[in-house]
């Protein structure tokens, strides 16, 4: 499987046949698809379809009952914690609920994996956690504690700690739900730009089909336990699969092109 | 395939009317209950033991973090130490004036010394000082990481590449096992001060002869066998407590069911294991 080619795989993470059950409940039941590298990954599906476990396979917080993922060559599905441990400094995940340390304030938290992982002085800590919350608009919170701020404040806050070891790969788990059309403007800007910047692989789960459009190179459809489609925006648009027409149609964007044609 | 009608003799089981199959009689639910006692024992050691066996994995492996491992035993030892003294004392002066009331009817008050020293040192001491840090430090140890597992914070270690046992339950563990036996100490210290108080000072036993009696009797295995139980109570309350927050499911509902069982957990623990420590350590007690 593995490519011994100097030049790197364009495939970050393949995933192949990836099943995952909740006793009687099968919830994944053959996920195939490749996450390209250096380009922003979306994948889209109804609530309760298994976005988040399907999140929650690739980063192993969960072993999967079947199938594999390969992320740079190597199958993190047999992996121990150990091993783990080394591949996910490759990755930075948003979660759904924020998940910021209540215990810390918001400098801390997004300082937190910066005091894990490096040996960075205090100084310069300092200087890249501000950063990190200046281009969120989230400095003037600093020395806030996470259940002082508002929803949208938790996610940016969540995201500027995912982002700020540099991770190869940057998960987000519906980054944009509950933040009002502004805020969810600025954090779709900020994943393009993050993208741009530092050619970071994005996978995003989302069905704010606004954000879709604007963010996504490659759209993956998961249905029934499958990836049932997968595609560029334009290919994803013009796709005949009537289980994707039928969510593109409910989403409002089934006949707008426009969209299409604004990237 | 069980059938309910044990009790009801054989021809009268048409007229009842049939069980519906997810709801069978009360004897069936009872032996259900009473089978399920050991079956669910066994099985939450299985669980306890295999998240010592990670602790154990992860404590040994680098990094340390010797500033969590600080702040815990600030939280559980620091943070006892008012509640453990106030129970010390109370319990010593309590047992003075048992002791005293008890001792004085066949003339032997003069050795409530004696049975202080070696009642509180042996026994007396690490149960309560373990009760003690279980009800305050182990609930809120429970509430802690209980709440971090439900609202996905324990997820986010992981990603970050930080392992949780090794960044939660190790330090709670390490510090549950040397703060106990020290507040413990303590216990033993202001315990014997309340029974001196209330012997001398208020019931009128002579000072020389309490301080003698408790000097003579209990010795450093005394000492140490109320210590060795510590080690063992703090280590295992502090375990139980982080078992019942690490893998809490059902929200905030759940974290405060998990809190409720880490306490009566923790107490059962203390008194089985309280039995077991006494019986090796003694030799008596059929162990
Ligand atoms: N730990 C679990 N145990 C049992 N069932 C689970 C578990 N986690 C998820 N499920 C089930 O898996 C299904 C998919 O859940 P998931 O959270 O992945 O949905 P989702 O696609 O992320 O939805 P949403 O867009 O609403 O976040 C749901 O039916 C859920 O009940
Ligand atoms: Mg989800």
């Amino acid at each position: 499987m593995s490519d011994p080619a100097p030049a790197p795989d364009p495939v970050q993470i393949r995933i192949d046949g990836v099943e995952k059950r909740y006793g009687e409940h099968e919830v994944l039941r053959g996920v195939s698809f490749d996450v390209q590298r250096g380009i922003t990954n979306v994948i889209i599906g109804a609530s309760g379809a298994g976005k988040s476990v399907l999140m929650r396979q690739i980063m192993r917080l969960e072993r999967p009952d079947a199938g594999s993922i390969v992320v740079d060559g190597q199958d993190i599905v047999p992996m121990n914690e150990v091993a783990l441990t080394k591949v996910r400094r490759k990755f930075g995940m948003v979660f759904q609920a924020s998940a910021l340390f209540d215990s810390m304030d918001v400098f801390e938290n997004v300082a937190f994996p910066l005091r894990e992982h490096t040996k960075m002085r205090r100084k310069e800590i300092r200087e890249r956690v501000m950063a990190r919350l200046e281009d969120l608009e989230v400095a003037h919170a600093a020395r806030k504690m996470p259940d002082e701020l508002s929803g949208g404040m938790q996610k940016r806050v969540a995201v500027a700690r995912a982002l700020v070891l540099e991770p190869e790969v940057l998960i987000y788990d519906e980054p944009t739900t509950g933040l009002d059309p502004i805020t969810s403007r600025t954090v779709d800007e900020l994943m393009v730009r993050t993208r741009e910047q530092y050619g970071v692989t994005g996978i995003v789960i989302t069905h704010d089909m606004a954000s879709v459009f604007f963010i996504a190179d490659r759209i993956n459809y998961l249905y029934e336990g499958r990836i049932t489609a997968s595609g560029t925006p334009e290919e994803f648009l013009a796709s005949e699969d009537p289980a994707t027409r039928e969510f593109l149609e409910a989403s409002g964007v089934g006949t707008s092109a426009a969209f299409a044609k604004r990237r | 395939m069980t059938e309910s009608v044990q009790e009801a003799p054989a021809g009268s089981a048409e007229q009842l009317p049939p069980e519906a199959p997810g709801e069978p009689g009360i004897v069936i639910r009872a032996a259900d209950a009473l089978i399920a006692i050991p079956v669910n024992f066994f099985a939450e050691i299985g669980v306890v033991a295999s998240l010592l066996g990670q602790a154990l994995f992860w404590g040994i492996r680098r990094p340390y973090r010797v500033r969590l491992w600080i702040d815990a035993m600030d939280f559980i030892g620091v943070g006892s130490i008012f509640i453990v003294g106030l129970t010390g004392l109370f319990i010593g002066m309590v047992f003075g004036i048992q002791l005293v009331d008890g001792f004085r009817q066949f003339g032997a008050e003069n050795q409530v010394g004696a049975v202080v020293g070696l009642a509180l040192t042996r026994e007396l001491a690490p149960v309560f000082s373990a009760l003690m840090v279980s009800s305050r430090a182990g609930s809120a140890m429970t509430t802690e990481i209980g709440s971090m597992r439900v609202t996905s914070q324990i997820d986010a270690l992981t990603t970050m590449a930080v392992n949780p046992v090794q960044y939660l339950v190790v330090p709670r563990i390490i510090a549950g096992t040397l703060m106990v036996p020290l507040l413990t100490m303590l216990f033993n210290l202001i315990g014997i001060f309340g029974a001196w108080i209330i012997c001398v000072k208020v019931l009128a036993l002579d000072s020389g002869v309490f301080i003698d009696k408790v000097r003579w009797y209990v010795d450093l295995e005394d000492l140490n066998q109320g210590l060795i139980k510590a080690v063992v109570f703090g280590f295992t309350i502090a375990l139980i407590a982080c078992r019942q927050g690490f893998y809490a499911s059902g929200g905030a509902a759940g974290v405060g069911r998990a809190t409720n069982r880490s306490v009566v957990h923790s107490a059962v623990a203390i008194l089985i294991l309280d039995y077991i420590v006494t019986s090796l350590i003694t030799g008596q007690g059929g162990l």
